[in-house]
């Protein structure tokens, strides 16, 4: 354990041991090599969960507003990408940007007249909006979305016209590489002037505004970037299953991404991997049980939030932590 | 003026569910600060369960008795069993969370959710299941121009009896009124002697006992129930929850009537498909303008 005297990426040492993010690199880049397309498909999907559960930590982990209706911005980056590639045959990785920038535009648009909510209402409100957007995919809006059946023939991902990303292994890279890419972002975002300000409001909403943090600002910054980084998996993920349909966007989605970010200990980078490899693969691997292994699977999640009620990994620092969050249930307006 | 009315009876049947439903949600928020999200699929197992009494159990009882006995039957059962659900789930899947804080609890229940839809499509099976039909003779009422039917009457009143009691007994009753100081502030309440598990012994049976018999009532209105229905009708007596402001039990009643009253007349002056969308900005927009809900009390931000 170093000091961490200088800022930046060693900070990422103070609380995690060093070898821990070294290895879990280097089986990343092993892994597809050992493994079958099924078992690569698998990893492919973490790593989209990771993805998504990275983007709902910037608003639920760092400023602790509750989010269930992130699947909307994931399915607005999908949809995008899906829509303008169908149509006008927009290379996808040149959408890869604009589905970020179509989600973060959305989020602001929505969240700007909600963001003053608190708690519970902000977190109804937000559940509102992923079902406005998930319902209005299925009413075909100008005939554009394709109503349940959703839009088909998205193209393969092409770096140049002689590279093209349509294996299963192709694919697995380029899910990680932007997994990780958002990783070092998100970290040194972390130790930035931002991310103590995001923590703050967390931690206390009244002290952060007294201080002189633009708390709305602040808020409505967490949201465009988690839904940017929402958009951008659904960017890969439509590219990936080729078609993209209402169903994939659902309310239980957004649960799944809470589940990620609350399993895995909220705000702390390996905590989110933790969780979304929990949510991908637990299901997978407890394939053989059939009906019974999403029985096991609730089971599990009340169990783990038994043993380690701050998640599996919780992000340590310093002395203050969550306490507005994790405190005593009886009072409070929290 | 005809179909306002027609669809203001109609909505208002599927307000009553709504509102069933979001007692529930409304009593366990007000002790607990927790959203019960296994409390739709209370919901749905209460359905299956009338499901049962109705298909096997209760022929006899409805050739002896009348059809009247079986339906009885059916909701009783449904919302004594269901009650024990609740008691169990709190037991096992809450109470070891309860001091870990608000967060866990969430995921808990989650957890606690999926476990019961799949123990349900476990149990009944995944595939939509059918009501009997002629459980209650389809009469109709006429009054002027409109009709209503019997087995809407039915549900109004059994809805309207069913949350006028629960009222009394947590407004006029010395138990509701410990439950409404746990509410307002559990230390202090704890200081007075009131037993804090007995208060959640309290709403663990009775919120889930009436949104078993929710759905008992819905799916004799729908004749059609599946296991993952919870999902959807839970959503949206949440939303009631939150439209009359969270907490607050006559607000969770207007809240669900209201909603229902409004997906009715959504879906027959703008759009059947884009009814839930005009549901949830109405949503929206009250919660923008009244952050508290519409009959939620404003509360001073403590510092």
């Amino acid at each position: 354990m170093g000091n961490g005297k200088s800022a930046g990426l060693s900070k990422l040492f103070t609380t995690t041991p060093w070898y821990v993010p070294v290895l879990f690199s280097a089986l990343v880049v092993i892994y597809p090599f050992f493994a079958t397309d099924y078992f690569i498909d698998i990893a492919f999907f973490f790593g989209i969960y990771a993805l998504l559960g990275l983007s709902l930590n910037i608003v639920l982990g760092e400023v602790g507003l509750f989010d269930l209706g992130h699947a909307g911005f994931y399915a607005i980056g999908a949809y995008v990408t899906a829509i303008l590639n169908t149509r006008y045959q927009i290379p996808i990785l040149a959408l890869l940007p604009v589905s970020a920038l179509a989600a973060g535009l959305f989020a602001y648009l929505v969240c700007s007249p909600i963001i003053h909510l608190k708690g519970d209402y902000l977190c109804i409100v937000t559940i509102g909006m992923g079902e406005i957007v998930r319902l209005a995919l299925i009413n075909n809006p100008f005939d554009l979305t394709g109503g349940p059946n959703g839009v088909f023939g998205v193209d393969f991902p092409k770096l140049s016209p002689n590279l093209v990303i349509d294996s299963s292994i192709e694919y697995y890279f380029l899910v990680w590489a932007v997994v990780g890419l958002s990783i070092l972002g998100l970290i040194s975002l972390q130790h930035s002037r931002i991310g103590r300000a995001w923590n703050c409001i967390r931690e206390d909403t009244v002290a952060a505004g007294a201080t002189g943090i633009n708390v709305r600002h602040y808020k409505l910054l967490a949201f465009v970037l988690g839904a940017g980084l929402a958009g951008v998996a659904g960017n890969i993920y439509a590219s990936k299953l080729m078609c993209v349909s209402p169903e994939s966007f659902t309310f239980w989605e957004s649960c799944l991404m809470f589940c990620i970010v609350l399993i895995g200990g909220m705000g702390s980078i390996p905590g989110v991997l933790i969780g979304a490899a929990f949510i991908s693969l637990f299901p997978e691997i407890f394939r053989p049980f059939a009906m019974y292994r999403m029985l096991v699977f609730g089971s599990v999640m009340i169990v783990m939030m038994m043993v380690r009620p701050g998640g599996f990994w919780p992000r340590k620092r310093g002395g203050v932590a969550f306490r507005s969050l994790l405190e005593d249930t009886g009072n409070g307006n929290a | 003026m005809q179909l306002l009315l027609e669809q203001l009876i109609n909505g208002l049947t599927i307000g009553s569910f709504y509102a069933l439903i979001a007692l529930g949600y409304s009593m366990v928020y007000g002790v607990l600060k927790l959203i019960n999200f296994a409390h739709g699929d209370f919901f749905t197992m209460g359905s299956y369960i009338g499901y049962t009494m109705l298909v096997f159990g209760i022929a006899a009882a409805t050739a002896q008795f009348g059809p009247w006995t079986g339906m009885m039957v059916a909701l009783v059962v449904s919302a004594l069993g269901i009650a024990l659900v609740g008691i169990l789930v709190e037991r096992s899947a809450y109470r070891p969370v309860y001091r870990a804080g608000r967060l866990p609890a969430v995921v808990s229940a989650l957890g606690a959710s999926i476990f019961l839809q799949n123990t349900i499509m476990v149990i009944w099976g995944p595939r939509y299941q059918a009501y009997p039909a002629e459980l209650i003779p389809a009469m109709r009422f006429q009054f002027g121009q409109i009709s209503i039917t019997l087995l809407q009457v039915i549900i109004l009143a059994l809805s309207f009896i069913l949350m006028a009691a629960l009222y009394t007994i947590v407004q006029k009753t010395a138990f509701g009124s410990a439950v409404r100081a746990t509410a307002h502030d559990r230390n202090t309440a704890a200081l007075m002697g009131i037993n804090f598990n007995r208060v959640i012994l309290f709403i663990f049976t009775l919120g889930p006992a009436l949104g078993a018999m929710a759905g008992v009532m819905v799916g004799m209105y729908y004749r059609q129930i599946s296991f993952t229905m919870g999902w959807n009708y839970g959503l949206k007596a949440f939303t009631a929850t939150i439209l009359g402001g969270i907490g607050n039990l006559p607000g969770a009643m207007f809240g669900g009537l209201i909603l229902g009253v409004l997906e009715m007349l959504g879906a027959a002056y703008i759009s059947a498909a884009w009814k839930d969308v005009f549901v949830f900005l109405i949503l929206i927009l009250v919660l923008i303008f009244r952050p508290t809900g519409l009959f939620g009390e404003k509360t001073a931000e403590k510092v």
